[in-house]
């Protein structure tokens, strides 16, 4: 019975392969994106972890000097004889191979951070003693390649763009002399090492969190859009397990009157979705990986571009995915199942078969579903504007519950706009048209909506993403707006070269900077000379008026945008620094930092700290000059090449590494798009079989296949206008979530919103190509078809 | 294997470096080679960089007030990874220190790595003083005085600690012939003096709480460049304290053979009699599972010549320095023809 | 003659080989003329009707609606001729769900250009719908729905009628009053009217009588 019933059941797909096709595309497709998009975020956590832990940031402090100047051998040396377990580093770029250099002491290197890549006592005192050895991954390794640099040993542990030398080796090549940057400190070991040597001061590994925190952001957007490509796919599968338990109503009204009990044909049907899920799971997963690989290429050089985090560009293929792939793969079959199993199992044995339309049951829904929607809406307000700072997972509830809401209201939405297009249209067949394409929203309706949120997450993502760009930038342009950085070894060096430079540049700006707690959070003051580069550029956001005054003469300092939100002040409120409390006169943007920072004049912070030597210079000089000012300094001083910074070069890094960022967004926009476009295709192919008892009488009274199957096309095209109509305030709400509220929670800092109606049109395009692509088919079908099939629908006894 | 793992296969001393030692070969390249000639004091209490491997090697058996035994191991290791000193970093001098505290049921293990050059770890002859890091062994006897009479000891690890206070009025002891003391057969050979004759008293941290100790030390200093034998698989190091003040140093390189043994026979006065090879015969009687290997534990020491027939019994069998590679290091008592307490070092097992 | 079969041949392909559903089968009907072709369930009855109204054509021979060659006349000519000059009443009723009573009502006459808003007023008071007009399809007895679509099909002012079993989802005493309506309203505007039955009784109401059988007309 079992055999014969499932026969019976699978016979179904037999007679409309396409229908399976369909189902298995569209789970395979969403399986894959969202595996993909998780794999390629798990292989970049676990590069960071890798990377972390390679240099033990993640689990070690580390001790620095409280005036940002490199450690001595001397401090080093003091503190391990004082029985401190520290070990020192040194770091910096091998200047042309972009790659980072990081000096380690092997011997006293803690457990938590050691390196594997050694592989003989011979390879140790050849990395102990000069010449050295290079320890670096294969892709590094080839970037160092034909460089006059010591032999390098591959160790594949090591994340991108990162090789480990010993530290006397790393400090000549860096030109650093003996200086160090950090020691780091073997965990449980408690104690103030500014008891041991003044000016050293303890960082706790908590605080050095930057990096993973600006990741996150961007491994947020993409768990995003994995999630929305799932959703979007389960409209696929949801739609087309519909149709077919629809069209099957019959056979399984007549194998339960042949005698299969309910329970087990709804066992056979269950048994047939998970066969069916795992096969198309199976798929995607797989699919997801080709996607994944061919993004993350793109992906590494965004997060290495964007926040010097490596991850290599290659993929391996963690048992783990195949987990999770195959668990969501599954888990969204039976959701989308759900509610056709629960009508079967309802379906009463004895009435009789009545035809009744899947798409007018679906109609039927409009109004509870609308309602619903409605209250997710509301809902969605709440959470956003109710209780501000309620964490991050209201803001999550908020995005979730707008774009479901949203979804859910679709269908009336459409309804209502086909409406008004029928009474502006004149004409009997423009009126025909609209009446129909009325008729067709319930049956659409699920693509529809997997179209909105493709849409929306296009429009939202795209803009949070080239808001963060354009700020960014323009933020870079004015943290940045000195010519040259300039940083000097000691003060007789910061003397000499300010002599050599005072006839050559507009202005010598100091830039001075200790360490402190500010309103209980560790951070930074920084003193800045009273001059118009300040003025002009420094991003402000909010300011009592003349506040370059105020803080030129003492009266106020600047607080940083973290610090301010984050300690709930405004502007006048006092702030406790070393050597009394001043106001805070301003607030200005500082993205990407998670510490608190406060700016005051050059001449009150020299006199609260007047031990802070004068080494770091902005220089100011027309642009066109740089480049010969650059050779001039190099060639009369010994300088480091990390002493010399270039504003414009930091500038054009900056923007190649949105470029990438936007590749990847664009190319996730594509596939969720083709997927969208997908759904839509496939309930278009399936309700144009249920068409034709419409569209053949107004065949019979003298329209054209060629003409109906145009209007076919055109009503694809106007339900995708009209979506996208929905979509463009949707996507701007969820863009303006994202950044004003996930973001803030996430991270402390607001992004300003700006929006890019070039994009827009953009997107409308492609959303225009992917509903045609989508309803070309059936209409060429149509256009095509044998006139007996039409006939067949007055002809045939229904 | 990580990068301590295989600095420590470079570093470790002779004795230990016995087991598989393929990273250095069986030259020594550009090495100083020990020779026949009379030790010069205090020079000779220094470094020798020349040479390839020296140590510094303190073990002190001791007693708390309520008559719980006890041993204390301090050791400070110098290799070359060649020959010869350069200033900071490149430096080719690298530092080990090993400590150790034993008691009746338990093995107290610290290491410490650092490199030369930079002032992390060294040894001055005089004013003398070893360190590496906060661990210290200073000496306290005026200058133009024997350097080694007075000694302050310290070193910590995670849960112990101690500090030893070190004097004695007798005399350093040269091993072999006049400090040039025969390895193997072969005719490897290593620098080597004592000082076996220090009183102790001090104080042992311990998570119980502090223990404050009375008791003997035993100080070894040598410097070799010559590795093993390749034949020689390990080695048992006796230093026995007998109660009539007399001292005994023995030991037995292992191979696939008879092994070779050799030792001094010390006087209470500080007399050196450098033993025949052979003279001394050792062998096991019991052996115990220490850290998955089967030790001797119980050991049997025939020296007819001093009319020696004794065993050794080990305070606690489980005095395993858990380092890397791991050795067999702690007191033991002897009984039989003659009483006493000593230390013992097993490697290779 | 406004309708014209000049052996006209059919053919289907079948499961059980070819089947000829009209051999050579010649009709011709004039203007303002009734005609009741019965026969058979699966005769051909339907097919006839089909290649009449233009929605399908025949293998071999020709048939001339208004003296055009409806083989000749091409997708869009004889769309037009459907649009304009026939009108079609079928079993199915086949009304469009999604627009109301009137707007099925005048729906045909403004596909064809030439809706006249008196004229379907009548028709709708004459059918019997005055009342029904803002109803969809769904909301109306099988009966009114028929009327509708003879409404629908009467209001573009047809030359020719062509009906498939108009009552055949109705019973009998909604059929008749179906169709004595039809009949009357297809006489006041003159139209002719070729209407497919398998009742005799009907086919007795109408002016000339053919019975298909075997592929040929009687």
């Amino acid at each position: 019975m079992i055999r014969a019933g499932l026969g019976a059941l699978l016979s179904h797909w037999r007679r409309h392969p396409l229908q399976l096709a369909m189902l298995l595309a569209g789970l395979a497709l969403a399986t894959a994106l969202w595996s993909g998009v998780q794999a390629i975020n798990a292989e970049a956590r676990a590069s960071y972890d890798r990377a972390a832990a390679a240099l033990g940031q993640n689990r070690l402090d580390r001790i620095v000097r409280s005036d940002g100047q490199p450690l001595t051998l001397a401090d080093y040396v003091a503190l391990r004889r004082a029985g401190w377990p520290v070990s020192p580093m040194v770091e910096g770029r091998l200047p042309g191979l972009s790659v980072r250099l990081v000096g380690i002491e092997p011997l006293t290197l803690p457990a938590e951070a050691r390196q594997d890549g050694l592989n003989g006592a011979g390879d140790l005192a050849a990395f102990l003693r000069p010449p050295g050895l290079l320890l670096a991954n294969a892709e590094t390794a080839r970037r160092l390649a034909g460089s006059a640099l010591p032999t390098v040993r591959l160790d594949e542990n090591l994340p991108d763009g990162v090789a480990l030398a010993d530290i006397g080796i790393a400090q000549g090549l860096l030109g650093r002399g003996e200086a160090m940057d950090r020691l780091v400190l073997a965990p449980d070991w408690s104690g103030d090492p500014g008891t041991v040597v003044t000016g050293l001061v303890r960082r706790s590994a908590e605080q050095q969190g930057d990096i993973a925190r600006l990741t996150d952001s961007f491994h947020l957007n993409l768990t995003a859009f994995g999630f929305l490509a799932f959703a979007v796919g389960l409209f696929i599968v949801h739609s087309a397990i519909g149709l077919a338990f629809e069209q099957r109503r019959t056979m399984v009204r007549t194998l339960r009157a042949l005698g299969v009990p309910a329970r087990l044909l709804m066992g056979l049907m269950l048994a047939e979705l998970l066969i069916l899920g795992a096969l198309a799971g199976t798929a995607g997963v797989l699919l997801g990986y080709l996607v994944a690989g061919a993004l993350l290429p793109d992906v590494a050089a965004t997060l290495r571009g964007l926040y010097g985090a490596e991850v290599p560009g290659t993929l391996s293929l963690r048992p783990g995915w195949w987990v999770a792939g195959m668990g969501i793969a599954l888990a969204g079959t039976l959701i989308a199942s759900a509610q056709g199993l629960w009508h079967l199992w309802r379906l009463p044995l004895l009435t009789a078969a009545q035809p009744r339309a899947w798409a007018r049951a679906r109609g039927r829904a409009l109004m509870g579903q609308a309602a619903a929607g409605s209250v997710l809406l509301v809902l969605c307000a709440l959470l956003v504007l109710g209780r501000p700072g309620a964490g991050l997972w209201a803001g999550f509830g908020a995005l979730a519950a707008l774009l479901i809401g949203a979804a859910l209201l679709l269908p009336l939405f459409l309804a209502a706009a086909t409406r008004a297009g029928g009474r502006l249209s004149r004409g009997v067949v423009a009126e025909w048209f609209w009446a129909d394409t009325r008729q067709q929203v319930p049956g659409l309706s699920l693509s529809l909506m997997a179209l909105l949120l493709a849409l929306a997450a296009n429009i939202g993502v795209g803009t949070m993403v080239s808001s963060f760009r354009a700020t960014f930038t323009g933020w870079l342009d004015q943290r940045l707006a000195s010519e040259l950085y300039l940083t000097a070894a000691d003060e007789a060096e910061a003397k000499r070269l300010t002599d050599w430079l005072a006839p050559k540049v507009e202005a010598i700006l100091p830039i001075v900077r200790v360490e402190a707690v500010l309103a209980g959070r560790p951070g930074d003051i920084y003193g800045v000379a009273d001059h118009a580069t300040y003025r002009d550029h420094w991003p402000v956001l909010e300011a009592q008026p003349g506040v370059w005054d105020l803080v030129a003469t003492g009266r106020g300092v600047l607080a940083n945008e973290q610090m301010f939100r984050q300690g709930r002040m405004s502007l006048g409120d006092r702030i406790d620094l070393p050597d009394g409390a001043l106001p805070v006169v301003g607030v200005y943007s500082d993205y990407g930092n998670p510490r608190a920072q406060v700016l005051m004049g050059l001449s009150t912070f020299d006199k609260r700290f007047p031990d802070v030597p004068h080494l770091r210079f902005g220089l100011r000089l027309p642009p066109e000059q740089t480049e010969a000012l650059v050779e001039g300094l190099t060639r009369s001083f010994p300088l480091p090449p990390e002493a010399l910074v270039d504003q414009a070069a930091i500038k054009a890094e900056s923007l190649r590494i949105f470029e990438r960022t936007f590749t990847v967004t664009t190319a996730l926009n594509v596939l969720t798009l083709a997927v969208a476009g997908l759904a839509l295709f496939a309930s278009l192919l399936t309700l144009a079989g249920l068409r034709l008892p419409q569209l053949a009488p107004v065949w019979a009274m003298g329209l054209t296949r060629a003409r109906l199957a145009r209007l076919e096309l055109v009503r694809s095209l106007a339900l995708a206008l009209f979506t996208f109509a929905a979509a463009l305030p949707l996507g701007l709400a969820l863009a303006w979530v994202l950044l004003a509220v996930v973001n803030v929670e996430a991270f402390g800092w607001r992004l300003p919103m700006e929006v890019f109606p070039g994009d827009w049109l953009r997107l409308l395009g492609l959303a225009l190509v992917a509903a045609g692509l989508a309803a070309l088919v059936p209409a060429l079908r149509l256009a095509r078809m044998a006139p007996a099939r039409l006939l067949g629908v007055f002809a045939n006894e229904r | 294997m990580n990068a301590k793992a295989l600095l420590l296969a470079l570093l470790v001393p002779l004795p230990v470096l016995a087991q598989g030692f393929a990273g250095l070969g069986t030259t020594s390249e550009g090495f100083a080679l020990p020779e026949r000639r009379e030790l010069v004091f205090p020079a000779d209490h220094g470094a020798h960089p020349e040479f390839r491997v020296e140590w510094w090697y303190l073990t002190a058996t001791l007693t708390g007030p309520d008559g719980t035994e006890y041993g204390a191991q301090w050791t400070l290791f110098r290799t070359a990874l060649a020959p010869g000193e350069a200033g900071g970093w490149d430096s080719p001098q690298v530092w080990l220190g090993h400590a150790g505290v034993t008691t009746p049921d338990r093995q107290f293990v610290a290491e410490r790595l650092a490199r030369g050059g930079i002032g992390q770890a060294g040894v001055q002859a005089e004013p003398f003083e070893a360190w590496i890091d906060d661990w210290q062994m200073q000496g306290q006897a005026a200058a133009g005085q024997d350097q080694l009479a007075r000694l302050d000891v310290a070193a910590r690890g995670a849960d112990f600690g101690y500090e030893l206070h070190l004097s004695t009025d007798g005399p350093i002891v040269p091993q072999g012939d006049h400090g040039y003391s025969v390895k193997s057969a072969q005719g490897q050979a290593s620098m080597y003096y004592s000082q076996p004759f220090y009183r102790v008293e001090g104080r042992l941290d311990l998570p119980s709480g502090p223990v404050q100790v009375t008791g003997q030390a035993w100080l070894d200093r040598e410097w070799s460049s010559q590795p093993l034998g390749s034949d020689q698989t390990g080695w048992d190091w006796f230093s026995l304290l007998f109660d009539d003040g007399a001292r005994l140093m023995g030991f037995r390189l292992r191979d696939g053979a008879g092994g070779y043994s050799s030792g001094t026979w010390i006087d209470a006065d500080g007399t050196p009699s450098a033993l025949p090879p052979g003279a001394l015969k050792l062998t096991p009687l019991t052996t115990a599972q220490v850290a998955g290997r089967t030790v001797p534990v119980e050991w049997r020491l025939e020296l007819d010549q001093y009319g020696i027939d004794v065993t050794t019994k080990a305070l606690n069998p489980q005095s395993w320095m858990a380092v890397n590679p791991p050795y067999w290091e702690g007191p033991i008592r002897i009984e039989g023809s003659r009483t006493g307490r000593g230390y013992l070092e097993m490697t290779g097992y | 003659m406004l309708l014209q079969f000049e052996g006209v041949t059919k053919t289907y392909a079948t499961g059980d080989g070819v089947l000829r559903v009209l051999d050579s089968a010649d009709l011709s009907l004039a203007a303002g003329e009734t005609l009741a072709l019965t026969g058979e369930s699966g005769s051909g009855k339907s097919t006839l009707l089909h290649l009449a109204a233009g929605l399908d054509l025949a293998d071999a021979g020709t048939v001339r609606l208004d003296g055009t060659d409806l083989a000749a006349a091409g997708d869009g000519g004889r769309a037009a001729l459907r649009r304009g000059t026939v009108g079609l009443v079928f079993q199915q009723f086949n009304l469009i769900p999604s627009l109301t009573v009137a707007e099925n009502l005048s729906f045909q006459a403004r596909l064809a250009g030439r809706n006249d808003p008196t004229w379907t007023g009548e028709l709708a008071r004459d059918l019997g719908l005055a009342s029904l007009l803002g109803r969809y399809p769904e909301q109306l007895s099988g009966g009114q729905q028929q009327r509708v679509a003879i409404g629908r099909t009467l209001a573009v002012r047809p030359r020719l009628v062509l009906a498939d079993e108009p009552t055949g989802n109705l019973d009998e005493a909604t059929g008749d009053s179906v169709i004595e309506v039809m009949l009357r309203l297809v006489a006041g505007t003159g139209a002719a009217l070729l209407m497919v039955t398998h009742s005799a009784r009907l086919a007795a109401r109408l002016g000339r009588r053919l019975h298909l059988s075997g592929g040929r007309l009687r």
